[in-house]
């Protein structure tokens, strides 16, 4: 691994929210490493930190939120220390996001020009015509047909597929290095979700833009990411390459999640199922957070949080790990 | 009735449904003038004939704007058809009376994708759960509280679950407030409009299987509304595939996963996100769902369709039997022959 590939590394980031009743930490020691031109999954369920960790890398996090801890190291710069003005001057820049709702990102008042023309122009000084030209490069790639006449439209005249191509085509227009994807495809439809993948996978391998894919959805991780996290409960508990990780997995919930998939089993039969539910904020158990729903829970599973194994290019946090190489699934 | 057990438990022949927005308030005074309404109608369902075996799933599938919630709404008597027949075992829906249209009305009911909104915010789960049995006189109030529990541990929850309210509930235990309500009356038939679209992996695997555990100890039927065809491929037995309005193909789950017909349905299957497949070149189909206000001529998949023909823009192509118990609407099929 060479380490001047390294885009992104943060360490031991730590975000909590502030309640009456103490802190608690949404995103609880998260390691991730993402390289140039590199697609990593993120991937949980609700409430297990993913977007909470997407925000708190472009300083995003609001009070009652805080990042408590943690490196965030961005082209070997530090961004926890910066000043809001240096981050502003980063996102949308150097460092994108997308989301889930385009219509959240996208000003319902203003036409989509003006909403691209200052994404442009707050970061450099580009004269109009030359930024418009930009704009309608942007659009084209992303497949919006007749960019020149949809630059004059405003969001609600676009479908929401066609809102979340503007979305990325925002993302682009200044060849980001990092664009985060907080769940962008999961409000559409199969067949639209399919083209903005197509979009997306096309913009990186040409440009060589590197991808946080947040996600629940280990199908579309499967097909797109290079290499996958997977959290729970805050935690990363495995991460590695894609092939390795959705194969062979060592961490048991990793395995849960997968063998609960129905294009895993064979139709009719019983899903494996993962018993229980993910615990709330305020009631994560001791130890390690999975242990209640785990099979394979050991007593010193209860009494401190299993620290980071690293076995290859895979990192794993579990006391009793899945051993490798059972039977093909 | 004898032939009631063998005749389906459903049936829909060429069932339509339209919806008309209402003139407003200056169209109307424009009337007044001498000027024509321009009636915007969308058509929701269009020509759609299916019929569900008892004890059978079909699963019923589409994108967005298709039709396929407005169908599930049909079949469960909570939309009158514009056109066309509704039959609920054996006999015309509309025309029945008194206890036979009850026994309709409680015989099939319907699931919501979204418990949160469908479940009263301001009532406790037994409130939920017993108000169907105290309005349809069903049980004496003695007895709903057992009911009740019953039907919480029929879904798999706690007898502690009685005193909540739907917010104190997660989601996919409210998911499961939503089925055991449906129980409460004892149907027949279950209408799934995207049961778990809205759950996390995990919690959606242990609604699947709850779904098929009552089916194996209820025989019930299900019409099994969803997009995900991950989900339609492991619990039905039949699938039908709807594109604006249409259904488009139609056949055994096993033969429409392994010999898919219609290109649209072709197109869907390439989509689906799987696990084993992996830094795969996506190759999307083009173009947008389109509008239900405006379908395009002919096949209304021509404008997406990779195969369209001159005639696909101007003749709407019929489901014909393609394979035994098989059927598509694809003008491909007779240029192939």
């Amino acid at each position: 691994m060479n380490h001047n590939d390294i885009l992104l590394d943060v360490r031991g980031l730590r975000t909590a929210f502030h309640t009456e009743a103490g802190a608690w930490p949404a995103v609880d020691g998260v390691d991730l490493v993402v390289r140039r031109g590199e697609i990593l999954g993120l991937v949980g369920e609700s409430g297990s930190g993913k977007s909470v960790t997407g925000f708190s890398l472009l300083g995003l996090i609001d009070p009652p939120g805080e990042v408590m801890a943690g490196e965030i190291r961005f082209r070997g710069q530090e961004l926890r220390g910066l000043d809001e003005e240096q981050m502003r001057q980063l996102r949308g820049n150097r460092i994108a996001m997308i989301f889930q709702d385009p219509l959240m990102t996208l000003n319902p008042v203003l036409r989509i020009e003006e909403q691209m023309l200052e994404a442009i122009q707050t970061h450099a000084a580009v004269p109009r015509n030359e930024a418009l030209r930009r704009c309608v490069e942007a659009l084209e790639m992303v497949g919006i047909p007749s960019p020149e006449t949809r630059l004059r439209g405003y969001p609600h005249e676009f479908s929401g597929g066609m809102r979340q191509r503007v979305a990325i085509a925002i993302a682009m227009l200044n060849k980001p290095d990092l664009i985060i994807c907080d769940e962008p495809t999961t409000a559409l439809d199969v067949t639209i979700q399919g083209q903005i993948l197509y979009r997306m996978q096309q913009i990186c391998r040409e440009h060589g833009t590197a991808l946080i894919w947040i996600t629940h959805d280990l199908g579309v991780v499967a097909e797109l990411a290079d290499r996958v996290a997977v959290m729970y409960a805050g935690r990363i508990v495995e991460s590695g390459p894609v092939a390795q990780i959705l194969d062979a997995p060592r961490h048991p919930y990793t395995r849960g999640l997968l063998e609960s998939m129905p294009a895993r089993a064979r139709p009719g039969e019983r899903l494996r199922q993962i018993e229980g539910m993910a615990p709330g904020l305020a009631v994560r158990p001791w130890g390690c957070a999975f242990r209640p729903r785990c099979p394979n829970a050991v007593t010193r599973c209860t009494e401190q949080a299993p620290s980071t194994t690293r076995e290859g290019e895979r990192d794993y946090r579990c006391y009793a790990p899945i051993t490798p190489n059972p039977q093909p699934a | 009735m004898k032939d009631a057990a063998e005749s389906p438990v459903i049936e829909l022949r060429q069932v339509h449904k339209r919806f008309e927005q209402r003139p407003d308030l200056a169209q109307r005074l424009l009337a007044l003038a001498g000027r024509a309404i321009d009636r915007r109608t969308v058509h929701a369902v269009n020509g759609v004939s299916l019929s569900l075996a008892r004890g059978e799933v079909v699963g019923l599938v589409g994108e967005s704007g298709c039709g396929k919630s407005t169908l599930g709404r049909i079949v469960a008597g909570l939309h009158p058809p514009t056109e066309g027949e509704l039959h609920y075992q054996g006999r015309p829906a509309a025309g029945l009376r008194g206890a036979d249209r009850l026994a309709y009305t409680l015989g099939v009911q319907m699931i919501f994708q979204d418990p949160q909104a469908s479940l009263n915010p301001r009532q406790r789960v037994r409130q939920i759960l017993g108000e169907p049995l105290k309005v349809h006189r069903l049980a004496p109030a003695a007895d709903i509280p057992a009911r009740v529990d019953a039907a919480l541990s029929a879904v798999g929850l706690g007898t502690d679950y009685r005193d909540r309210f739907p917010h104190q509930i997660s989601g996919g235990q409210r998911q499961r407030i939503g089925i055991a309500r449906a129980l409460m009356v004892s149907p027949g038939f279950l209408v799934c409009d995207e049961p778990v679209a809205a759950l996390d992996v995990s919690i959606q695997a242990q609604v699947i299987n709850l779904f098929m555990e009552l089916r194996a100890q209820h025989g019930f039927t299900y019409l099994f509304i969803s997009h995900d065809l991950g989900v339609v491929r492991h619990i039905s037995d039949r699938v039908a595939i709807m594109y604006l309005g249409r259904i488009v193909e139609q056949a055994s789950a096993s033969e429409i996963f392994s010999r898919a017909n219609h290109p649209y349905t072709q197109a869907l299957m390439a989509e689906m996100p799987d696990p084993a497949r992996r830094g795969r070149t996506f190759t999307p189909i083009r173009g947008e769902i389109p509008s239900p206000l405006a379908p395009p001529s002919g096949c209304t998949f021509h404008p997406r369709c990779p195969h369209a023909m001159p005639r696909c823009r101007e003749q709407v192509p019929e489901l014909k039997s393609v394979a035994a118990g098989h059927w598509s609407a694809c003008h491909l099929n007779d240029t192939a022959a």
